[in-house]
């Protein structure tokens, strides 16, 4: 740098390549001191000792789609018990030969949730095919025309069961939670207690204890004669004790925002309403989206819970299926098919939070 | 009292727009306006300057009650400041504000920035008011942006917008609270002139500031502020170069 360079005779040199590519990214992160190198060469070690035997667990001398009877005769992982129980698992009590209602239920489900991450399509229409969708599916489950037979919602179980659980519990539980949020910044004294109180208390009991709140206790109040459906009070249950979560995070979010934002919103002679719709919580809901979507997966695994008010959720009924003594030493295989199956679920939600978090950025 | 009111008299031009008369306020104990007497007519141009901590902001931010008063009457417009909201809202409405740090709504676009009051505030059907806003923005010569957002611009730029969006509201007033200080130097002048521009055409504008040479050319009176008082004001010929009190000729020896 001792020559003074002008813009036309300034040469830009190549890093040199042991920095980049290949080599530099094993020697920066790999090998950079006899220790991490050690680690290295240990890990790997780890490695080539775990994983040939998992796979050929997994993969090699496994069976798929066989009788209990062949799977007792492998060395191998028995996903059989999967497809074999299938559809158990997936509807639990559900009367068998009508099963197809739960499954078009889902596939309804899972199309609109597909159809609606994108944001092209956040309009009217939405709102109303998901009303049209919400009566197909409950008529589908519950039955009553059409000739389908009515089938109670305590043979609603599995898959079913968990989806709704969670998605009922994700889509009531944010608007809430964001209501509960600018309740507790309110400037008036009895909302803001009123708010206080309410998220402190549902934050210091368990999940556990409001599901067995709902199902016992809850009932004890109600005038003889007067029954509230068990899964539609564990849904309350859920949505209630998420909404309080949910309404921390966004306090969060709120309290980011600088007074600045607040004030423009003001001079302009917005109200209260219209500064927050239009101003604050587009903005400070994006903040927290990190946070929140941390909350709704929590809300999305808390549903197999319910298992304690002797709901059945997809959990339960995949451990129901284990009790048959037939399939009983085939828990491993079934709890990681049901471990991926949650994974999936969550990690969609995740990235497409990350997807949403980068569209809404706007180089602030 | 006295000045203010001779000095309605000899300009027939405007009426009063706003009139603020023994006004106090406290921050706590802090007695940070005291007995605050100002009245602003129609196309009227005050800049008012002071040491930090004046009060000099407060001041402006009182007229639209960004800040509440404690003591005293603000009217504005015909319309008294008091706890009613809705009075706050119409005062606001008609009061534009331009922050020192331009406070744009940084998830809209600039137009849409521009457009928002004037469709949610004004009910102004939204094609006009993109129509407007588009002139608007022409008028701070930053039409080619309209689709950006607002952290793609310079600190200039975004002054600029946060100008034209309070001028879409049609507003009586415009308050500036310190419009140049968070810009670099060489921005300072793009936003000056847009001020100057909007002088000349008839607007009433209170400009808090340290540019001494705006106050200068555009200001029919100069404000100077200490302590929470108005010390002092004249027209800006008068108070540069004949300053009465002691403390504004230790001021004006300190910035100029």
């Amino acid at each position: 740098m001792s020559n003074p360079t002008t813009k036309a005779t300034r040469e830009f040199l190549k890093p040199p390549v042991t920095e980049v590519g290949v080599i530099g990214w094993l020697r920066s992160n790999l090998f950079n001191n006899w220790y991490n190198s050690l680690l290295t060469v240990i890990v790997m070690l780890l490695f080539w000792q775990l994983i040939p035997p998992a796979f050929s667990w997994a993969f090699v001398n496994s069976v798929w789609n066989t009788s209990a009877e062949v799977c007792r005769e492998t060395d191998g992982a028995c996903w059989s018990v999967i497809p074999q129980n299938i559809n158990f698992i997936f509807f639990g009590f559900f009367p068998e030969d009508q099963q197809w209602r739960p499954g078009l239920a889902m596939v309804l489900l899972i199309a609109l949730v597909v159809y609606s991450k994108n944001r092209n399509h956040w309009k009217k229409s939405l709102g109303i095919y998901w009303l049209i969708n919400l009566v197909v599916m409950a008529s589908l489950m519950y039955g009553g025309i059409f000739g389908l037979p009515v089938v109670e919602t305590d043979q609603w179980s599995g898959l079913p069961l968990t989806f709704m659980l969670a998605l009922f519990g994700i889509v009531a539980a944010y608007p809430i939670g964001v209501i509960l949020a600018l309740g507790r910044q309110s400037k008036m004294p009895a909302i803001k207690t009123l708010c206080v109180v309410y998220i402190e208390m549902i934050r210091g009991v368990p999940l556990i204890s409001l599901l067995f709140m709902s199902s016992v206790m809850f009932p004890l109040f109600l005038p003889d004669g007067v029954t509230l459906d068990k899964v539609l009070r564990a849904q309350a249950a859920i949505i209630l004790f998420s909404a309080a979560y949910v309404a921390e995070v966004v306090r969060g979010g709120l309290q980011a925002m600088s007074r600045g934002q607040f004030e423009a919103a003001d001079s302009l002679g917005l109200n209260y309403n219209q500064s927050m719709r239009l101003i604050i919580l587009p903005q400070a809901l994006k903040i927290v989206i990190p946070p929140t979507v941390g909350v709704l997966l929590s809300v999305f695994k808390d549903t197999s819970l319910v298992v304690i008010i002797a709901l059945y959720d997809v959990l339960k009924t995949t451990k129901v299926t284990l009790s048959n003594p037939k399939w009983t030493s085939y828990s491993t295989e079934a709890y990681i098919f049901l471990a991926v199956l949650y994974f999936i679920c969550c990690y969609a939600m995740s990235s497409y939070s990350r997807k949403l978090e980068k569209e809404l950025h706007t180089g602030h | 009292m006295n000045e203010t009111q001779a000095q309605t008299d000899d300009t027939s031009a405007g009426t009063p727009i706003i009139e603020v008369s023994s006004m106090h306020k406290w921050y706590g104990d802090f007695h940070v306006l005291s007995d605050i007497n100002l009245q602003v007519k129609s196309q009227e141009r005050i800049v008012i300057c002071g040491p930090s901590g004046s009060g000099k902001s407060t001041l402006i931010r009182c007229i639209n009650r960004l800040e509440e008063h404690q003591r005293g009457q603000i009217i504005v417009n015909g319309t008294e400041l008091t706890n009613d909201i809705k009075n706050i809202e119409k005062v606001r409405a008609e009061v534009g504000m331009v922050f020192q740090h331009f406070n744009l709504f940084p998830h809209l676009t600039i137009i849409e920035n521009l457009t928002l009051g004037p469709i949610w505030v004004r009910k102004t059907p939204k094609k006009e008011a993109e129509e407007m806003a588009m002139m608007y923005l022409e008028k701070v010569h930053i039409a080619e942006q309209a689709e950006k957002f607002p952290g793609q611009l310079s600190g200039g730029q975004q002054q600029r917008v946060a100008i034209a969006r309070s001028l879409c509201m049609k507003p009586q007033v415009m308050l500036f609270d310190e419009p140049t200080s968070a810009l670099d130097p060489e921005m300072i002048k793009e936003v000056l002139d847009v001020m100057i521009d909007l002088a000349e055409e008839g607007m009433t504008m209170l400009v808090v500031t340290h540019e001494m040479g705006f106050a200068k050319s555009v200001a029919d009176r100069v404000m100077f502020m200490d302590e929470g008082q108005i010390v002092e004001q004249n027209n800006p010929h008068d108070f540069f170069d004949n300053p009465q009190h002691e403390r504004t000729k230790l001021f004006l020896s300190q910035i100029l």
